[in-house]
């Protein structure tokens, strides 16, 4: 029987992902609670099943066993509850970056006006205010991945689901990057699940890490750095990453997803 | 419409890279130097220099090859006094119309066609064998049939011509539309769009630098049916203006193609009669085969 549920929640329960015309398993039984608020980031080597589990929330792939819910409902289909965000922007290329990030609200029917007007905020708080009129292809890759951004923002998701989205950026626009992202999500009261490979990137971003291991995918540990909620309160991303605990979890996280390669 | 069925990623089918004045595609660089307008004014001047010299030297007969003043000044006494009971103006007014008319019956036809062969499996079923049967017919080979179907007028000659072009128009627009990225439909529906509003709103933007292109090889191939259709049935056109009148039409003297070339094509200029119609193509077989 459905719950009341206060605080909503992402939950894959027992996950097993088998691919039509694999021999087995691409994910076996994998557990993940996203509440809101929560940043969860999944690491591990390729072909451990992130993107695969990704999918599972987003809608798009149907687990083979296990369930996946979004406060307590079946996740059969994609939604706007839960957006999207992919490692090649996936945006529209003949659509200006301001009719991209309003799209979700042209599919809904808001006017023009309001629209234009929404999507101003939005790109204003990826710090692309002057871009709007811009098209696609006159952008760089990290204000792709800000349009990105502002275009799933624009759907009002309780969870945004990120596929490596600053795989593609060079390391100094990935740093600012991160802190875009860390802003958004203290701003807008959304959950994250997000993909990364980048280690210290999932230290930074992170409330909860989520090791994966491949050959079936499976959680082998699962870490709660704590230092988003040190950014989220004010400090600086540089001393973050300066004190020893940082570095400490470092080493920790590294040996963990080795562990989990040799396993 | 099973729209998960898209399978191919970007770049497998005709995409933006074709260079095609899509609003959105990336404006190239300019290069400086010499410009391929400038060597293609070159090359033309040089084929006309051959052309005039060929028939200076009379390598060939000018009954055979007139030379480029002959057939400017021809241009203009036809341009000026008309062709047959119209205006060179009128000729190409009633070849563009039909073409025209062709493309618009093709698009609203053949796109639709195309985006459900891409986009679903029943569609590829039901359409697939449909297109590649049409498409290797020459129109020439249905023109008589379209002709008794529906007689002699302005809907026969258009509707061969939208055939000609629906299979180019519809195999283009299906190529685009499995060439859609996955990503980009995936980002859709988890923004909220509905499937149909995913063909909408991102399936058909991002098949149409590829339905342009089949619809620039449709008018290629529509124009030369054109001029086929008017050179067999037509009393204007540019088609017409290649065979010109047919002589004595309908005063009961022979053509130069001989009395039964024009007893066949005086059968066809009286369309209403649709069972006499019929025999001609009888009569002259049994003619054949008695070995004429
Ligand atoms: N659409 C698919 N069809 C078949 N196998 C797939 C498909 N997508 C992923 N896989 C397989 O599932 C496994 C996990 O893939 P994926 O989730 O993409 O891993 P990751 O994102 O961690 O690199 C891999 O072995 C991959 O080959
Ligand atoms: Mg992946």
């Amino acid at each position: 029987m459905p719950h009341l549920v206060l605080d909503p929640h992402l939950v894959l329960d027992n996950v097993s992902i088998h691919y039509e015309g694999q021999p087995a398993p691409a994910v076996e039984r994998v557990s993940i609670e996203i509440a809101r608020n929560d940043f969860v980031v999944l690491v591990g080597r390729s072909g451990c099943g992130k993107t695969s589990l990704l999918n599972v929330a987003a809608g798009l792939v149907a687990p083979a066993r296990g369930a996946a819910t979004i406060d307590g409902r079946p996740i059969t289909a994609p939604g706007s509850d839960r957006a999207v965000v992919f490692q090649n922007d996936a945006l529209f290329p003949w659509l200006t970056a301001r009719e991209n990030v309003a799209f979700a609200l042209r599919l809904r029917g808001v006017g023009p006006a309001e629209r234009a007007r929404r999507a101003d905020e939005l790109l204003a708080l990826v710090k692309l205010t002057d871009a709007g009129d811009k098209r696609i292809w006159e952008l760089s890759g990290g204000m792709r991945q800000r349009v990105g951004l502002a275009r799933a923002l624009a759907a009002e998701p309780q969870f945004l689901l990120l596929d490596e989205p600053l795989g593609a950026l060079d390391a100094l626009t990935r740093e600012r990057m991160q802190t875009t992202l860390l802003d958004l999500w203290t701003a807008s009261n959304v959950g994250v699940l997000m993909v990364t490979h980048g280690i210290e990137e999932a230290l930074v971003l992170a409330t909860r890490i989520v090791v994966l291991a491949p050959g079936p995918g499976r959680v082998v540990r699962t870490f709660e750095p704590g230092f988003s909620r040190r950014y989220a309160s004010g400090e600086a991303i540089r001393t973050i990453k300066a004190d020893p605990a940082f570095a400490a979890a470092r080493g920790e996280l590294t040996d963990a997803i080795f562990e989990g390669e040799a396993a | 419409m099973t729209i998960s069925s898209y399978t191919e990623r970007p770049g497998s089918g005709i995409d933006e890279a074709e260079g095609l004045s899509v609003p959105w595609s990336r404006p190239s660089p300019r290069r400086k130097g010499i410009s391929a307008r400038m060597i293609s004014a070159v090359t033309i001047l040089v084929v006309l220099a051959a052309w005039a010299l060929s028939v200076r030297l009379q390598l060939v007969s000018p009954v055979f090859l007139p030379s480029p003043v002959a057939v400017w000044n021809k241009f203009i006494v036809v341009a000026r006094d008309g062709f047959v009971d119209a205006t060179l103006l009128q000729h190409v007014v009633a070849s563009l119309g039909r073409v025209f008319a062709a493309l618009v019956a093709a698009i609203l036809v053949a796109v639709p066609v195309g985006l459900a062969i891409g986009i679903s499996t029943i569609g590829r079923g039901i359409f697939d064998p449909l297109l590649e049967f049409l498409r290797p017919i020459p129109p020439l080979a249905y023109l008589p049939l379209v002709i008794i179907w529906f007689g002699i007028g302005e809907p026969s000659k258009i509707l061969v011509i939208t055939i000609a072009m629906l299979a180019p128009v519809a195999l283009s627009t299906a190529s685009g539309v499995r060439g859609v990225s996955q990503e980009r439909i995936d980002a859709a529906r988890s923004l909220g769009a509905t499937r149909a509003q995913v063909v909408r709103h991102v399936i058909l933007p991002s098949a149409l630098p590829a339905i342009l292109t089949g619809l620039r090889i449709a008018l290629g191939a529509g124009w030369s049916t054109l001029v086929a259709a008017e050179l067999v049935a037509a009393t204007r056109g540019l088609g017409f203006m290649i065979r010109g009148p047919v002589p004595g039409h309908g005063r009961g003297d022979h053509g130069h193609i001989g009395d039964r070339g024009h007893r066949l094509r005086a059968r066809i200029h009286h369309p209403q009669d649709r069972a006499r119609a019929r025999p001609v193509g009888g009569t002259r077989m049994k003619r054949e085969r008695k070995g004429e």
